[in-house]
C-alpha cells in the first residue's frame, strides 16, 4: 500500500509524511492556510496514540516541541506566516540549545494579519535566522505536494543529523492543492539514531544532561556559536540542493522556488514553443543557498531573472552569489498574487530584447 | 549513630549564587530531600525559567531543560510528555509563571499536565533587580513602581492569587501554597511538595506547590527582616494551605496518559 499512489492535499501529505518519519509529537496552533495539517496530525497522532496537542499559542506549541525534543522525541509544528513570527523565539532557543525538530510554514502574504492567499514574503525570516542571535538553520522548500512529502520525510532525519530545526516552507499554494503523490515507507521506530544528550531516559550511570543555550561567559559562547558556523559549512558543503532545467541551452536563466518555480516551469515550455531556450535554476534548500552553481553558471556567462511571490528577498542571495559577474533582475507579485506564465515570459522577453 | 543530619543527595554540596536569606536554597533542598525520599533521582527532570532560579541546572544532580522565559510549562508540557515515568518539576518565579507565562500555566493547568509546577512567588523580580511583579503588594516598593504598587492612579493592578486563579479549571487537582519564613512553613511546604510529587507519579492531572519567599536584597531588608516580612506583609495577602486538593485516594489513580517513546 505504501507504494500506492494517492491525490492529497500539500497539508495532507505533508501530515501523513511526518507520520511515517515515525513524528513522536506535534504541537499546534490553528491558522489559515494550514488547518488541514493540524487536523489531519489530530486524527492520525490520537489514532496512532502518539502525542497532539492543540496549544494555546504558537509561541507556547514552539516550546512544547523544544520540551518533547529535549527529551529525545521526534517533535514537530507547523503554521502560517503570522504564527511563524511567533514561533521565532523557540526556534533561536532550539538553534542555541543544538535541539533537532521540524517547522513547518505554509506561508501566507504579509505583513501583519496580511492575507489568506500564498506568498514567498518569509523568504528573509526563514533564511536569515528569524529570530534574535547568530544562526541559521535548514529550510527546505518544496514545489509539488508529491515534495512536500518527500522534504518533510527527509527533515526530521536532517534536523537529528545536524542536531537543528529543520524548516520546509511551503507557500499556501503548496498546502491547499491536491496532486498526485507516492507516499514514503513508514520508518521503523524502534530503530532510532542515539541522543546522548537528551534528558530523561534509561539515566543509570550517565552524567547529568542539561540542555540550555545560556552560556553567560563571553568566550565560552563565542566559541559555541564558532563551532555552530563551522557545522553550518559543513551542511553547506553537504546539503546544498538545486534543480537545473534547460540551464545549458538558455542565455537567460529564471531563479524561482515553490510555486513561482512552477510558473517559470509554465514559461520556458511556453518560450520553447516560440524557439526560445530559458532556463531554471530551482534552489530546494534555501539555505544553505545554491550560490556555487549559481557562480558557475555566471561564469558561463547566463544573466539571471529571480522570480518571486513577494518584493524580492531571494534576489538578495542570488545577486550576493554572482557577485557582479552577471546582470541579476527580479520580477514579482506580492500580496497573494502569483504571477502569470504570461508576464513572466513576457518580462524575460523584455529583458532579452526579443520584444 | 542514627543519622539526623546529611546532605540531599540529588543536590549538588556546591555553594549557591543565591543571596543570604534568600528562599531558593530552602525550596531546592526541600525539592531534593522529596525527591531522595521517593527515590526516583534518576528519572527527575527540572526545568529550569528565567530568573535567579535558572541556576537550577548547577545545584540539582538531575537533568534539567532551559526554556524561554514563561514558558517553562509548556517546556515541560512537552518532556512530560515524551517521558511520562519520569518526574518532571517545573521551577518557576512569578515573573515567569504570572506575567510572561500566564498563558502558559492556565492552559497546562487546564489540560492537567501531569507535572508539578514550584511557583516561587516573592513578590519581586531578582534577577533582573527588584522590578514589580505580578504578586508585588500593593504599595510595596520596586524600581518600576518608585513610589509603591499603585493599582488606582498609576494603574498597576493588583498581586495575583495564582492558587486562587487556577483553582477553578478542571485539571488542576492540587494547588497549594506554602511559605519558608518559619521553621514550621518550612515543614509543612515539605508535605504539600511531597504530596504533589506522589500525586504526579500515581499520573494525576496539573499539580503546583506556590512558596512565599524572601528576596532580602531587592526588598531591600536584611534575611531577619525580609522573613518576618513575609509573615507580616505577604501571608495575610496570600493565605496558606492547600486551596485545592481533588487528590483522589492512592488506589483510583490511573496510570499516565497516551505518550512516550518506548
Amino acid at each position: 500500500m505504501d507504494e500506492e499512489k494517492r491525490l492529497m492535499k500539500g497539508n495532507e501529505a505533508i501530515g501523513e509524511a511526518a507520520i511515517r518519519a515515525g513524528c513522536d509529537a506535534y504541537f499546534g496552533y490553528p491558522i489559515t492556510p494550514q488547518n488541514e495539517l493540524t487536523a489531519y496530525m489530530a486524527a492520525g497522532m490520537l489514532d496512532r496514540g502518539r502525542v497532539f496537542i492543540q496549544a494555546e499559542s504558537e509561541v507556547a506549541a514552539m516550546s512544547m516541541v523544544y520540551g518533547a525534543a529535549a527529551a529525545g522525541g521526534r517533535a514537530m509544528t507547523s503554521s502560517s506566516s503570522p504564527g511563524v513570527s511567533l514561533k521565532q523565539e523557540g526556534i533561536s532557543y532550539a538553534c542555541g540549545a543544538d535541539i533537532p525538530c521540524v517547522v513547518v510554514n505554509v506561508a501566507r502574504s504579509g505583513p501583519g494579519l496580511g492575507g489568506i492567499a500564498p506568498s514567498q514574503g518569509d523568504y528573509f525570516q526563514a533564511t536569515r535566522g528569524g529570530g534574535h542571535g547568530d544562526y541559521y538553520h535548514i529550510v527546505l522548500a518544496p514545489k509539488s505536494v508529491q515534495e512536500a512529502a518527500d522534504l518533510t520525510y527527509e527533515a526530521f532525519g536532517l534536523a537529528e543529523k545536524w542536531r537543528m530545526p529543520v524548516m520546509v516552507l511551503a507557500d499556501g499554494l503548496i498546502g491547499q492543492m491536491m496532486e498526485g503523490v507516492v507516499l514514503p515507507p513508514a520508518k521503523d521506530a524502534s530503530r532510532r539514531p542515539d541522543r546522548p544528550w537528551a534528558v530523561g531516559g534509561p539515566s543509570a550511570g550517565r552524567p547529568t544532561n542539561h540542555v540550555s543555550s545560556l552560556i553567560l561567559d563571553p568566550p565560552e559562547l563565542e566559541a559555541k556559536v564558532k563551532a555552530r558556523f563551522a557545522r553550518y559549512e559543513e551542511i553547506a558543503a553537504e546539503r546544498t540542493r538545486f534543480e537545473a532545467v534547460n540551464v545549458d541551452k538558455a542565455r537567460l536563466v529564471f531563479v524561482a522556488y515553490g510555486t513561482a518555480s512552477r510558473v517559470c516551469l509554465g514559461a520556458i515550455q511556453a518560450a520553447k514553443a516560440r524557439g526560445i531556450e530559458l532556463g531554471l535554476l530551482r534552489p530546494i534548500s534555501l539555505w544553505p543557498f545554491p550560490k556555487a552553481e549559481l557562480a558557475r553558471l555566471a561564469g558561463e556567462g547566463k544573466r539571471f531573472l529571480a522570480v518571486e511571490m513577494s518584493m524580492g528577498q531571494m534576489v538578495e542571495d542570488v545577486r550576493l552569489a554572482v557577485n557582479g559577474a552577471a546582470p541579476v533582475d527580479f520580477y514579482g507579485r506580492c500580496g497573494g498574487v502569483v504571477p502569470s506564465e504570461e508576464e513572466v515570459l513576457a518580462e524575460a522577453e523584455r529583458l532579452m530584447g526579443w520584444k | 549513630m542514627e543519622v539526623i543530619y546529611a546532605h540531599p543527595k540529588s543536590l549538588k554540596p556546591v555553594q549557591t549564587k543565591y543571596c543570604p536569606g534568600c528562599g531558593h536554597g530552602v525550596i531546592h533542598r526541600l525539592i531534593a530531600e522529596v525527591v531522595d525520599e521517593l527515590g526516583v533521582q534518576e528519572r527527575s527532570i527540572i526545568m529550569n525559567p528565567v530568573g535567579c532560579s535558572i541556576w537550577a541546572d548547577l545545584y540539582f544532580d538531575f537533568d534539567s531543560v532551559q526554556v524561554p522565559h514563561g514558558r517553562t510549562p509548556a517546556g515541560a508540557t512537552g518532556v512530560k510528555r515524551m517521558r511520562p515515568d519520569h518526574l518532571v518539576i517545573c521551577y518557576q518565579g512569578d515573573g515567569d509563571l504570572a506575567a510572561i507565562g500566564t498563558a502558559e500555566i492556565v492552559h497546562a493547568a487546564n489540560r492537567g499536565e501531569k507535572f508539578t509546577t514550584i511557583f516561587v512567588n516573592n513578590a519581586i523580580y531578582g534577577m533582573t533587580g527588584g522590578q514589580m511583579a505580578p504578586t508585588t503588594l500593593v504599595g510595596q516598593k520596586a524600581t518600576t513602581a518608585p513610589h509603591g504598587r499603585d493599582p488606582d492612579v498609576a494603574g498597576m493592578g493588583y498581586p495575583v492569587r495564582v492558587c486562587e486563579m487556577l483553582a477553578s479549571l478542571g485539571g488542576a487537582r492540587y494547588l497549594a501554597r506554602g511559605a519558608v519564613d518559619t521553621a514550621a512553613n518550612v515543614r509543612k511546604t515539605k508535605q504539600y511538595i511531597k504530596r504533589a510529587f506522589e500525586a504526579q507519579l500515581r499520573g494525576v492531572g496539573f499539580t503546583m506547590v506556590e512558596v512565599l519567599s524572601p528576596c532580602p536584597t531587592n526588598w531591600q531588608m536584611s534575611p531577619t527582616e525580609a522573613a518576618a516580612w513575609v509573615t507580616s506583609a505577604m501571608l495575610p495577602v496570600f493565605p496558606l494551605g492547600e486551596i485545592k486538593n481533588e487528590l483522589p485516594p492512592a488506589s483510583a489513580a490511573k496510570p499516565s496518559a497516551a505518550g512516550g517513546m518506548e
